[in-house]
């Protein structure tokens, strides 16, 4: 019984934040307007296209009779292409990414999750498949796939920095990685090489908070990561920022590269910047390819 | 007590904890500041980054030297330390506190009382007999000495004198008892000193207190060559210096004011500086005394007296001059008498009674005018002095001959006479002797002058009391007759030698300033003097104040005379008979010396002798230092962050420093001249200026995208402090609580509002106020408005240029669409142009805009473009706000375009002009 309750308990405790991300992530798919999500060319599909005059090869059934009597030759009715694709979600959720600055903006792995969530709301709407990589989730679409996605987004793991997971990826799929990247930039450059090679193409979201990118520290200070795995201290944290933003420039700029080598695309998102725009750009990014 | 110099310690033993100091520094120095630990998931990448080589763990030297600094204050400070402490040197026997009292120690009299004060304190506490003197004005018989508090309760009563000690020795030897002398010099010389010093210290010992300072005196005005010279003295004689005079007289109205002012230089080195200044007659007849500004003694005073006034005389001859007979000129002699003496005008009568002189003189001239008859006899009646010379014109006329004329004293028969010529029995006679009721009685009557031709009076009733002066066989020569408030005066031979010889003497020029045509240059010697008596009118007391002299008894000729002023001869205006003598305490040849004692005298200062502690001082230095510390022992721990720092700034803030004024910098200026950039004005309330700015932010971007003017990012606008004139625009959100503008910035405002500025006044209150019904913004804008230059305002009209510079709009919203806008009123007379549905109307721009339709939060947009307040529900809010925004863009085009559109009523006119 009580083993039960302390079960049932949890299990709200954990999903209690969940309908917070699904209402918060609605909302931020809301606001984008949904344009007509057709191939824009003819192929198979459900909705009118064009008609075209009939040529050697087209099918008798395809010939569509009633536009056809009104002329001397046979036209055909082309539907528009419409094809779902497969879209697999990386959402890091280690400890780095519980980070935040100032009690006034969200964490980096909030952030991250809402919008992971909005791109697949989006996407549902728009037709295409989502899931989780590593074989989580696999890619389905409808509104039970977002809730279980929503559940699985919620978990937090407790190793220091995360690295993106390549497990579970469906050949010329589509990919979305987000996280801050800021651990060794080994594995991220070993999934990307390995995604590009099954033909998969996609986006890297980085995120990070504003304290990050201006690191406004100065004395005798002793930095410890959010797992407690890795400290460093220095006398003097003034004199070590101009060499850290050089640092971060850098590992922004080998992201940009690697995006570049594979066909990726790379964008850098603050937890204080409203999630629309990253919203609008992950969304037209992922739709272009 | 133990003193180091100036310096006494109430407990010395404690200053052995300085001691500690270097110990303290070795242990401070070994020990660095605590780390602070920080989570941060960037630390991954600032793995294998080294600290510098040159950092080091200790704490900083002058972090150091800041606590030493703090620690050697609270020691010292607890040391008790006392800056000049009073050593008490008990004094016995009679003691005399003697004052030099003379105007030069007025500027610093109050210090001399204080300093008086305390030394009567010390004699009470030494429980001595005192007496207390002033040397400029000694008390008659023997000194009585009684108990200090007595005379600290009359120490009021002690006032300084406009003149100077005198005749002291004589006073102090007169002296039965012995004293102690303590003497306060006002540190200037005077005539005596060195034996009223003898005096005193054959009476007992003599402390000297005498502070250095600067002294000026200022002479006596003169007027030389058209200007009034001034010229002041000074001691110490130093550096070069300039003083500011000031001319004080009464103005019209006859309220004493200012008239004009005047630096006076002083060259390095020179004890004499001296300045002109040239001042119309009109102006300069008013001063009544000149005074050295911020200089409180009767030295820097001087009044005038006659001297500086002189009377505006005009000179009309009936003839043309001809200058190759200049000694014929009937004027020649009047011009050569008045001229040191009085201003002379030239020109036609007409003229010259609009400039309105105190004397017309009429040489040889018979007939006037009609207008100018009337004008020179109300002229006469309102107080002027008519001059009439006779000469061979009027004698031919027949001026006053049937009936007297209102502008001659007496009629005339014709012809006149002429004795003692080629042609003519007798001899040339000579002058009676004035009779007493005459003005020219007493003045004596050369040999000399005798007078050959002269004009005849008939004989008449009132003949006999309009003489003032007759001829030896008593034929009348000056005839004078009251007309008015004024005088008609005839003199009854011409005003040149050719009838008489009176011109040539020196009669002619007494006689003139016996009728106050001109005045005398400068009181007359002590024979003149001798045997009247004068009444002093106004006098200066020791601090340059002019006081009623009407309770002093009159003053004889002979003393006013000497013009020293002293006891007898206050400095003060004197009047007499017919004119005023001012005795100024400095004299035109008086000079200034530092008083210098022998080297056997204790001189002693003024101040400097109260006794300070300093303990209280430095233990709040040590407190501040401490705070200090702990400010910057965070600072470089790196824990000077978030609400901390707040705390730790707003302490700094209120220990130290006061805000940096800021100033429009030359990058903002630029900046806000290279393009269009709107203005809101600082109201105070951090709210309403954020969002003033956020909406003028949004207005610039619409402007941007809809239109040609491509505006900068807005300007937050201080009022106290930036230039206005780089905006066209300014948006002034009122708040019920934001301060009213200086007089300062009410000068730019309307400085601004009238080389084409506009303002518009946002009320932010019309969802629950109409205009002008009274809610506190309302209230606060008619308060600011009140000193604003503002024109009459009316309800914006239906085709007001506003209506069109941009959009065609009949309703100007805001998040408010209230209706109530106000804007400049249009003339009266405007009509409706032909085929338009709008007047015309002139040029210009309304200069204010008013409303309350809280335009600012309907324009307003955040950093990433997003509007930041809803405007009313659904589309119809989203078509409010767009109109909000097309009134913006009208608004600008309208300042920036002025009544254009206005203007293209008229092109079907132009067009029509041009022939098409």
């Amino acid at each position: 019984m009580t083993k039960a309750l302390t079960l049932r308990s949890d299990a709200q405790g954990l999903a209690a934040p969940m309908p917070a991300l699904l209402a918060a992530a609605d909302q931020l798919a809301s606001t984008v307007m949904l344009g007509d999500h057709g191939r824009r060319r003819a192929g198979m599909g459900d909705i009118f296209w064009q008609y075209r005059p009939a040529q050697q090869g087209d099918e008798a059934r395809a010939i569509d009779w009633r536009r056809s009597a009104r002329a001397d030759s046979n036209f055909v009715a082309d539907k528009e292409w419409q094809i779902a694709q497969s879209v697999l979600l990386w959402v890091d959720q280690s400890a780095a990414m519980q980070f935040t600055s100032d009690d006034n903006i969200s964490t980096k792995s909030a952030c991250a999750r809402t919008l992971a969530l909005a791109t697949a709301i989006l996407l549902t709407r728009g037709g295409e498949r989502v899931g989780l990589t590593g074989r989580r989730l696999p890619p389905k679409r409808g509104a039970g796939q977002i809730r279980q996605m929503a559940e699985l987004l919620c978990k937090n793991d407790n190793s220091d920095f995360g690295s993106p997971d390549t497990q579970g990826l469906l050949p010329h799929s589509r990919a979305l990685f987000i996280s801050d990247f800021l651990g060794g930039i080994g594995p991220t450059k070993a999934a990307l090489f390995e995604a590009a090679d099954r033909g998969i193409k996609g986006c890297i979201l980085q995120i990070l908070d504003p304290q990050e990118e201006a690191f406004p520290f100065s004395g005798r200070t002793s930095f410890h990561s959010m797992g407690g795995s890795i400290t460093h201290e220095t006398l003097s944290a003034d004199g070590l920022k101009k060499r850290y933003l050089d640092k971060l420039a850098k590992r922004k700029d080998a992201l940009q590269t690697l995006a570049r080598q594979t066909g990726w695309q790379f964008h850098t998102h603050h937890t204080n910047a409203p999630a629309t725009s990253a919203l609008l750009w992950l969304y037209q990014s992922l739709e272009a390819q | 007590m133990w003193t180091l110099g100036p310096l006494g310690f109430t407990v010395p033993l404690l200053l052995l904890g300085l001691i500690i100091l270097p110990i303290l520094w070795l242990l401070l120095r070994a020990v660095p500041p605590a780390p602070v630990k920080r989570r941060f998931p960037g630390v991954a990448l600032l793995l294998g980054l080294q600290d510098d080589e040159s950092q080091s763990d200790r704490t900083p030297w002058w972090l150091l030297l800041l606590r030493l600094i703090a620690v050697a204050a609270l020691i010292i400070g607890f040391a008790g330390p006392v800056l000049n402490p009073t050593d008490s040197r008990a004094g016995t026997g009679n003691l005399l506190i003697a004052l030099d009292g003379s105007w030069a120690g007025a500027p610093s009299w109050t210090a001399r009382i204080k300093r008086v004060d305390a030394l009567l304190s010390e004699a009470a506490r030494d429980d001595r007999p005192v007496s207390v003197i002033n040397l400029s004005n000694l008390p008659a018989g023997d000194l009585t000495f009684s108990a200090a508090s007595t005379w600290q309760s009359r120490l009021a009563n002690l006032q300084p004198q406009p003149w100077q000690p005198r005749a002291v020795a004589d006073w102090v030897s007169a002296q039965t008892a012995n004293f102690e002398t303590q003497w306060m010099s006002d540190g200037i010389d005077w005539e005596g000193r060195t034996a009223a010093l003898s005096a005193f210290e054959a009476k007992g010992t003599v402390t000297v207190f005498q502070s250095p300072r600067a002294t000026f005196g200022l002479q006596p005005a003169v007027f030389e060559d058209g200007a009034i010279t001034l010229a002041a003295i000074r001691t110490p004689i130093g550096v070069a210096i300039s003083v500011p005079v000031t001319a004080i007289g009464l103005d019209p109205a006859g309220t004493e004011r200012q008239l004009q002012t005047v630096t006076l230089e002083f060259e390095a080195g020179n004890a004499t500086g001296k300045t002109a200044l040239i001042l119309p007659p009109e102006l300069r007849n008013r001063i009544t005394r000149f005074e050295i500004t911020g200089q409180r003694s009767a030295g820097a005073v001087t009044l005038t007296d006659d001297a500086l006034k002189r009377r505006e005389v005009a000179l009309i001859a009936g003839r043309g001059s001809r200058e190759e007979l200049n000694l014929l000129s009937p004027l020649h002699y009047l011009r050569e008498a008045l001229v040191p003496t009085a201003d002379l005008i030239d020109g036609t009568l007409t003229d010259i009674l609009l400039a309105n002189p105190d004397v017309i003189v009429l040489a040889d001239v018979a007939t006037l005018a009609g207008t100018e008859t009337d004008g020179t006899i109300t002229w006469v009646e309102n107080g002027g002095l008519l001059l009439r010379f006779a000469g061979p014109r009027l004698a031919a006329s027949d001026l006053g001959r049937d009936a007297e004329d209102p502008l001659l004293p007496v009629r005339l028969r014709s012809g006149g006479r002429s004795v003692g010529g080629a042609m003519s029995w007798g001899e040339p006679k000579e002058l009676a002797p004035f009779s007493d009721t005459s003005p020219f009685f007493g003045l004596a009557i050369p040999d000399d002058v005798t007078v050959s031709a002269q004009v005849m009076a008939q004989p008449d009733p009132t003949l006999a009391t309009r003489v003032i002066a007759q001829l030896a066989d008593g034929t009348p020569l000056v005839t004078l007759k009251p007309l008015g408030e004024g005088q008609v005066v005839l003199v009854h031979v011409t005003a040149n030698a050719e009838w008489s010889t009176l011109p040539l003497s020196g009669l002619f020029v007494q006689m003139l300033e016996r009728l106050a045509i001109s005045t005398r240059p400068a009181a007359g010697d002590a024979q003149a003097l001798a045997g009247t008596t004068w009444q002093p009118t106004q006098v200066l007391d020791g601090f340059g104040r002019l006081q009623d002299g009407g309770a002093l008894a009159g003053v004889n000729g002979e003393i006013l005379s000497t013009k020293f002023a002293g006891p007898d001869l206050h400095p003060g205006l004197y009047s007499g008979a017919e004119q005023q003598i001012a005795v100024n305490v400095v004299t035109p040849d008086a000079t200034l010396n530092v008083a210098a004692w022998p080297a056997r005298i204790n001189v002693q200062g003024m101040a400097g002798m109260r006794e300070t502690a300093f303990k209280g001082w430095l233990l709040a230095g040590a407190l501040g230092l401490l705070i200090l510390d702990i400010m910057t022992s965070l600072l470089i721990g790196g824990r000077l962050r978030g609400p901390r720092s707040d705390v730790a700034m707003a302490l700094i803030l209120m220990l130290a420093f006061t805000p940096e004024a800021h100033a429009l910098t030359d990058e903002e200026a630029i900046a806000a001249t290279t393009a269009v950039v709107l203005g809101h004005i600082i109201t105070g309330d951090a709210d309403v200026d954020a969002q003033a700015g956020a909406g003028l932010l949004g207005l610039s971007q619409t402007l941007f995208r809809r239109t040609s003017i491509e505006p900068n990012d807005p300007h937050a606008i201080d009022l106290e402090r930036d230039e206005l004139a780089f905006y066209p625009f300014l948006y002034w959100p009122v708040t019920a609580d934001q301060p009213l503008p200086s007089r300062n910035a009410y000068g730019k405002l309307n400085r601004y509002l009238r080389s084409g500025g506009m303002i518009l006044f946002d009320t932010r209150d019309a969802d629950t106020a109409r205009f002008g019904s009274g809610s506190p913004e309302g209230r606060k804008l008619q308060a600011i408005a009140r000193g604003l230059d503002i024109p009459a305002i009316e309800p914006i009209p239906q085709d007001h240029v506003l209506t069109r510079a941009f959009y065609l709009l009949q309703d100007f919203p805001g998040r408010y669409a209230s209706r109530d806008i106000w804007v400049e009123a249009s003339p009266a007379g405007a009509e409706l142009a032909e085929g338009m549905p709008f007047r015309n109307l002139n040029d210009g721009v309304t200069p204010v805009v008013i409303g309350g339709n809280d335009w600012a939060r309907a324009w307003a947009v955040d950093q990433y473009g997003n509007r930041m307040f809803p405007v009313g529900r659904g589309t119809a809010g989203e078509r409010q706000r767009e109109f909000a925004l097309r009134f913006g863009v009208n608004l600008i085009m309208h300042v920036l375009t002025g009544n254009y559109k206005s203007d293209q009523v008229h092109v079907p006119a132009l067009l029509d002009r041009l022939g098409q």
